[in-house]
């Protein structure tokens, strides 16, 4: 290089084959993005738990989240690039557009290629919807997206088409509304002038004391409505004896496939479980209450967020701050350690057990985590006493569940039977039979990973517990019918799909397990012994309920329908 | 023990600490688990992720992972139950099935090749998947995620003991993927190149490049880095007298921890510019300042001599100009990058055999103010703590320092004790890597340190946050300080400084209210016409608020070079014998006349700039200068090499021909770090042996045997028969080196000093109880403000700034020559801020002027976000573009260290059309 004066600079000892950057290492951050991420952010908090709800103003603004955007965010948070990076790309409602590469098209169509939604029409709707809806829209297949009694499902931006066809969807897709609609529900005012949030006051001026309530629900026997059944009760006292300050955690993902109750509960009734939520923040002393609410379910955040500024206004939530959290599209965020690990703005990814989250849970506090329709019968437990949830009950059980039917039968929805009902009794009392046309050929009492049974065995008691000896159980009690129009080992070859695009990827035996079985499974002829291994292996030595869980349906074809195997 | 928690492990009747896994009790009891995402090494944490490690607990539904599972008391847990083993065999089945075949693999020694086979694994009956394609865009490493597990040991390494945070886990499921920051190539992304992730690696998914892995070594050898002063302990891995990779070791400073330079900086040993004959100046070959030799071919200038003919060249000129002139016409600089031992005859040879003080190295142009103010107040010059302390520090400062450069592995553990909790506050005009770890990042005006500390001690006091206690029991002066400090008030130094004056009386109160505090600082802080105010400052916030003596509190200089602390112990200083003894004290002076036999000099010797002064003024004529470069390194570089030149005999022993060669009469072919062994002091105070791990090349000699053959030529009649013989007569005139000696250096590798006694590793943290000065007492110094020597004004508007990089060792005489770091930073860049290009129509990567009063240096523009408005930064490492044309030489008057850190320049674009053809 000259200096001035032309005399040539001296020799340097390195061989020069190479230039120099001429930036810092790495990807800059633009002047333009940076301001654009500013303004978009405006005064939010920029702690990195909030990196979710910020990665979601992006897309929701942008429509994407363009490599531009995302070091601009990660400078803002102060964040490492590959922190933001790893957790943008783990959560499927978030487009990650990188430099040179085209935004996804402005509007996304998602068409529901769960089992239910598979057998009653989806393939279809995939098949024919990417030609028909043209440039312009994107079609991808998605998950449950809990609208099972009307399926199949669609979801247009932020639109749901039930009971969906080509033509349906077409016309929604043409319509100029894709905001989720709102269904009509019970309000604050409502509910307060039918007596609601008088438990919660008298817990919160002291006329009902921690311990008595407690031991109502535990008298009750109301156990997590979530799936694993652990009583409800037993769980405060636990969190309780820990040491402050301690946290809360609603579980609002339900993603189990075939669930469709906590919807069902939060568009219709949705203070009901918020009255739950703020007598068990009251009861553990938590001065913070996450909700954490899968993205699938936009018209209840829409509901939430006004109802809480209500509660708040109200006065209602200052002992116990309700604090809104959108899920991203994960099923596994409906495991309670991955949800935890997201609401703490990371990866869904579970956390080993022990210890659990009632010791050690978000931001290592201990936390007591409850399913929605959980604390949805807290109120009417303590106003109406235990006797009204325990004296349900049938075959020698007690309580009830709030069935999620779907499927084959003639009226699908919520039904909410007592506990010990048969699949026989629940299919005629509730479900008005099979529907026309089919008959009762199998059922898979608790959605995609509770195996499945055929109808020879639907006299047996539905409930926490008495499954467990036939490779099943009933977790958040989804129950979906097959009938004899429906191909069984397709329908384990979906299930097992579904897990192997919602394994979080952290362990082996479910990362590798479920993407080998789904390649063995979509072979005519199934290598059996070795599916027998793997599943032995997954079940035992997956970290958490997912890849534990993930074989059931498989070990189900092999052990009740060895006819589909010849 | 009754703490101890009692279980079964096989039936076998086992207790584990509060603390151990079950793999941890296993392996302790002798059983081996299998295990790939965990590792033992220091500083990973078990995640549990690969289910290799699974046993059976009774009672449990499932199985558990080892690695991370506690046991609990009566526990009865199986290893060898077959329900484990065949849950870890189809873990490895799954594993291999979508690995590269065995005689394809990457590294076929790998962890998990090794455990397929003690677990008789052959193959697996399952499909493969895709295998992804390599990535082999960085000159250092290859990425091979076909033989990936997804175990994240690589993402620990970077993200939880590095902390360089580059590595992450992208997408989901099957679908996972180990990317760099946005899944960039590697090449592309902010890798600083540590490796870690490399030596992490189970697969051999993370490699060294060019398939060096692949190879298998013919030894190891354990030793030390030659780079900075962290003093990483080190592995060589060596084959056919090369170094195929370098294994980080787990050393008391750096826990296996390396950096770029550490791993990956070696090849310069071979390189083709390596002086391996004596090389005596051509009759008639001119000597100037401005001469340019190329160091692949020294013919030009200079003709290949035998040993015997060098040595009495060189060893009759030095003995000529004694004779004739008198010994301070002599001079001798020493080294920082050569061993205690070589330290220590080469300043003996200066003072006894020369027969002056003249004797100095670069700790004059690092910290030798540090040093001046830390003896001055605390009467020990070396640091109070080991930069390990931080593990134990609730709030740390590091001022002046850019430590993820200059210093990596030590930043590694101020990172994690920031994400730990601690509260870092980073004070320094410029950002770094380090600033997004900080709790408070004070980007304060260059050159205002003063005022700013003074303002921090100001409402120390005024807060009455000092510890009355400390201050009564240790420290003299206070009342002094304290009416000093009544002018300092952070609204006043606010605008001085350009901190807020909020922010200074936060930041005070946090180091003020600490339970533990410790302070790091660098050349920010040292080199300045006030560097030694610029100590006192630091020396009294910790004084006067009791943060010295205790676990995590401290004064840490982070010193620069390798071996900067030893050269310094072992009296390779102007003004002082070993172990900081005065040569100007009679009695002393007696004692060393009578240890060595020979006459001493009363008078100190000059220092680094005065020789160079002194040689330009014709009053230093000859001089012997050992692995330095202070045709590079020193500030005024027109200055520096005309008094080079203007010497009647120059003896330089290097490895290269440097810039300083350039100027010898007779130039002596050194060896390497690699080729001796010898010890080196770090930063710590942790005395460490090196190895020797390469044969030097043919016609290279050792070191300490050049030294003595020059010793023996002028007359002194050494007898060394190598480095344990000097260790050994070190030892009975350094009291610091007590209980230390070279047998128990090699069977331990380190020592810290003081040790009290053999079986003592020595004390990390020192003066729990007062100070070895006069009073005990530490002396609490009160500092004014000194404005820099030159400042900005029309003419020459900015300031610059100089200093390291982290690809880059110094002037760059072994990195440049270094091919990984040569390619990573390959040319002469100038650092300015982005606004600041913009402003001036400079894009990044343009040509540009830089000039200042000494000189001007054309290089290129390197856009960069942490250089504030104003400033330019340069790096000194280039020989092409010597930022120090154009420092000034301005000394601070105590340590006599150079204003690097701050002069007057201009820059400007340069718009030369043969640059645009490019």
């Amino acid at each position: 290089m000259a200096l001035p004066g032309g005399n040539q600079a001296p020799r340097h000892p390195g061989r020069g084959r190479r230039k120099a950057r001429y930036t810092e290492k790495g990807r800059q951050v633009s002047p333009a993005a940076r301001d654009e991420i500013r303004a978009l952010l405006g005064d939010e908090p920029r702690r990195p738990d909030l990196l979710i709800e910020h990665l979601h103003r992006i897309q929701d603004r942008y429509g994407c989240l363009s490599a531009g955007h995302l070091a601009a965010l990660a400078a803002e948070m102060r964040l490492a690039m590959a922190e933001v990076y790893e957790v943008a790309t783990f959560y499927a409602h978030f487009d990650v557009v990188m430099e040179g590469e085209s935004p996804p098209p402005p509007l996304t169509v998602r068409v529901c290629d769960s089992l239910t939604c598979e057998c009653l029409g989806a393939p279809a709707l995939l098949d024919a919807l990417p030609a028909a809806a043209g440039e312009g829209v994107r079609v991808v297949r998605a998950p449950c997206m809990g609208r099972c009694e009307e399926a199949p499902v669609a979801e247009v931006g932020h639109r749901h088409v039930t009971n969906a066809t080509v033509e349906s969807i077409l016309a929604c897709i043409e319509g100029a509304e894709h905001a989720p609609v709102i269904p009509s529900y019970v309000d604050f005012d409502a509910y307060v002038a039918g007596g609601g949030y008088r438990v919660l006051e008298e817990c919160l001026s002291g006329a009902r004391q921690v311990g008595d309530v407690i031991a109502a629900l535990e008298e009750s026997g109301l156990k997590g409505k979530g799936g694993a059944g652990f009583p409800t009760g037993r769980k405060w006292r636990f969190v309780r004896a820990e040491a402050g300050p301690r946290l809360m955690a609603v579980n609002a993902d339900e993603g189990e496939p075939g669930t469709i109750k906590d919807r069902v509960y939060m568009e219709t009734d949705p203070h009901r479980f918020l009255e739950g939520s703020l007598i068990a923040g009251w009861a553990v002393e938590a001065a913070e209450c996450y909700i954490y609410l899968r993205d699938e379910y936009p018209g209840i955040r829409e509901i939430l967020l006004d109802e809480i500024a209500r509660l708040d206004a109200a006065g209602m939530t200052a002992r116990t701050r309700l604090i809104l959290r959108r899920g991203a599209g994960a099923y596994i965020c409906g495991e309670e350690s991955a949800m935890l690990e997201s609401i703490e703005g990371k990866r869904g990814e579970p956390r080993h057990k022990p210890p659990f989250p009632s010791q050690v849970g978000l931001w290592g506090r201990p936390t007591l985590i409850n399913n929605v329709e959980t604390l949805h019968w807290v109120r009417d437990i303590l106003e109406r006493g235990p006797g009204w949830f325990a004296d349900e009950g049938r075959n020698g059980r007690s309580g009830f569940h709030s069935f999620s039917v779907s499927g084959r039968v003639r009226e699908p929805g919520v039904k909410r039977a007592p506990a010990g009902i048969t699949m026989n009794e629940l299919l005629t009392e509730y479900c008005g039979g099979m529907a026309e046309g089919h008959a009762f050929r199998a059922y898979l009492p608790g959605g995609a990973s509770g195996g499945i049974l055929p109808a020879s065995m639907a006299d047996l008691p539905l409930d926490f517990g008495t499954l467990e000896a036939h490779g099943c159980f009933i977790g958040s009690a989804a129950v979906m019918v097959l009938s004899d129009q429906d191909d069984l080992k397709a329908a384990a070859l979906n299930l097992m799909r579904f897990f192997e695009d919602e394994s979080c990827g952290q362990c082996t035996p479910c990362r590798v397990g479920c993407e080998k079985a789904a390649v063995l499974m979509s072979d005519g002829r199934w290598d059996v012994p070795l599916l027998r291994e793997l599943s032995t292996a997954m079940a035992d030595a997956s970290i958490c309920g997912l890849g534990q869980a993930a074989p059931n349906p498989l070990l189900s074809i092999l052990r009740y329908f060895p006819e589909e195997l010849a | 023990m009754s703490d101890d928690i009692r279980f079964t492990l096989d039936g076998r009747a086992v207790s584990a600490a509060p603390d151990e896994t079950i793999w941890q009790v296993a392996r302790r009891e002798g059983i081996d688990i299998p295990h790939l995402c965990y590792t033992p090494e220091p500083g990973y944490r078990a995640d549990g992720n690969c289910r290799a490690c699974m046993v059976e607990i009774e009672g449990e539904r499932v199985l558990a992972a080892s690695c991370i599972r506690k046991p609990a008391e009566g526990m009865e847990v199986r290893v060898s139950v077959e329900r484990a083993v065949r849950a870890r065999d189809m873990v490895m089945e799954l594993l291999l099935a979508d690995q590269p075949p065995t005689e394809s693999s990457h590294d076929p020694s790998c962890e998990l090749w090794d455990w397929a086979e003690r677990m008789d694994r052959t193959g697996s009956r399952f499909p493969a998947r895709q295998s992804p394609s390599p990535d082999l865009s960085h000159t250092a490493m290859a990425v091979n995620l076909d033989a990936c597990i997804h175990c994240t040991r690589c993402v620990r390494a970077c993200r939880e003991v590095q902390v360089n945070d580059v590595i992450g886990m992208a997408g989901r499921g099957a679908r996972n993927k180990i990317v760099f920051d946005f899944d960039d190539p590697m090449g592309e992304s902010t890798c600083v190149a540590c490796g870690e992730c490399v030596q992490a690696c189970p697969t051999g998914a993370l490699m060294p490049a060019r398939e060096v892995g692949k190879e298998e070594p013919a030894k190891q050898v354990d030793s030390v880095c030659p780079y900075c002063g962290v003093g990483c302990q080190l592995t060589f891995n060596v084959k056919d007298n090369r170094i195929l990779w370098v294994d980080g070791r787990d050393g008391p400073a750096n826990h296996g921890r390396l950096c770029v330079k550490g791993r990956f900086g070696f090849d310069y040993v071979s390189h083709p510019h390596r002086l391996a004959t004596p090389l005596i100046r051509l009759e008639g070959a001119a000597k100037s300042a401005d001469i340019d030799i190329d160091p692949a071919n020294p013919f030009t200038h200079f003709r290949e001599a035998t040993w015997d003919e060098a040595l009495d060249r060189a060893a009759e000129g030095l003995a000529r100009i004694r004779d004739d002139h008198g010994a301070g016409a002599l001079a001798g600089f020493g080294s920082a990058k050569g061993s205690n031992e070589e330290a220590y005859l080469f300043q003996k040879l200066v003072r006894a055999g020369f027969g002056t003080n003249n004797v100095d190295h670069c700790t004059r142009l690092c910290h030798a103010s540090s040093v001046a103010a830390l003896l001055e107040c605390i009467g020990s010059g070396a640091v109070t703590a080991s930069f390990n302390q931080v593990e134990h520090s609730d709030v740390i400062i590091v001022i002046g320092a850019q430590p993820t450069a200059n210093h990596p592995v030590a930043a590694t553990f101020f990172k994690n004790a920031a994400k730990r909790g601690a509260k870092l506050i980073v004070i320094d005009p410029r950002g770094s890597a380090l600033s997004r770890h900080a709790s408070h990042f004070l980007q304060f005006k260059p050159g205002t340190d003063v005022a700013l500390l003074n303002a921090l001690m100001h409402v120390i006091v005024e807060d009455e946050l000092y510890d009355r206690q400390y201050v009564h029991a240790h420290t003299e002066g206070f009342e002094q300080l304290k009416a000093h400090l009544a002018d300092y008030s952070p609204e006043e130094m606010g605008p001085v400084c350009g901190i807020e004056p909020d922010v200074l009386r936060q930041v005070a109160r946090i180091y003020g209210r600490a339970e533990a505090a410790i302070i790091f600082w660098g050349m920010g802080i040292s080199q300045h016409i006030h560097g030694t105010d610029n100590a006192r400052c630091l020396i009294s916030l910790a004084l006067m608020a009791g943060q010295v003596g205790r676990p995590g509190t401290g004064l840490h200089p982070l010193r620069g070079q390798n071996n900067v602390q030893g050269a310094s112990d072992a009296g390779l200083i102007p003004m002082m014998y070993p172990d900081y003894q005065r040569v100007t004290d009679p009695t002393l002076r007696a004692q060393f006349s009578e240890f060595w036999s020979a006459e001493l000099d009363p008078d100190a010797g000059l220092t680094v700039v005065e020789v160079m002064n002194a040689a330009h003024e014709g009053k230093v004529r000859g001089m012997y200068i050992m692995g330095e470069n202070p045709a590079m390194s020193d500030p005024n570089l027109t200055h520096v090499r005309e008094a080079l030149a203007s010497l009647d005999h120059l003896v330089v022993q290097e490895l290269f021909l440097t810039e300083t060669a350039w100027h010898a009469d007779v130039v002596l072919p050194a060896s390497a770090w690699p080729e001796k062994d010898g010890t080196v002091t770090n930063t710590n105070r942790q005395v460490q042996m090196g190895r020797i791990a390469l044969d030097a090349p043919e016609g290279v000699e050792q070191d300490w045997w050049i030294i003595q053959e020059i010793a023996r030529r002028i007359g002194l009649d050494w007898n060394y028969s190598g480095p344990a013989d000097v260790f050994a007569e070190m030892t009975g005139c350094m009291p610091s080196l007590d209980n230390i000696n070279w047998e128990r250096l090699r069977r331990e590798s380190a020592v810290t000093y003081p040790s009290t006694g053999e079986d003592d590793p020595g004390r990390d943290v020192i003066f729990e109880d007062g100070y070895p000065t006069p009073s005990k007492r530490g002396k609490l110094v009160p500092a004014g403000i000194v404005p820099p020597d030159e400042s900005p004004d029309d003419e020459f508007p900015m300031v610059l700034t100089t200093g390291r990089m982290l690809e880059h060792w110094h002037t760059g005489a072994m990195t440049r020559r270094a091919s990984v770091l040569d390619d990573l930073e390959p040319e002469a860049v100038a650092h300015l801020a982005p606004a600041e290009l913009e402003r001036m129509a400079i894009e990044p990567g343009a040509p540009i002027t830089v000039e200042t009063r000494r000189g001007a240096i054309a290089l290129r523009a390197r856009a960069d976000a942490g250089v504030p408005a104003g400033v330019v930064f340069i790096p000194f490492c280039f020989a092409e573009a010597a930022s120090n044309m154009l420092t000034n030489p301005a000394l601070d008057p105590f340590g006599k260290i150079p204003e690097f850190k701050y002069c007057a320049a201009r820059v400007s674009a340069v718009n030369a059309p043969a640059e645009a053809a490019e």
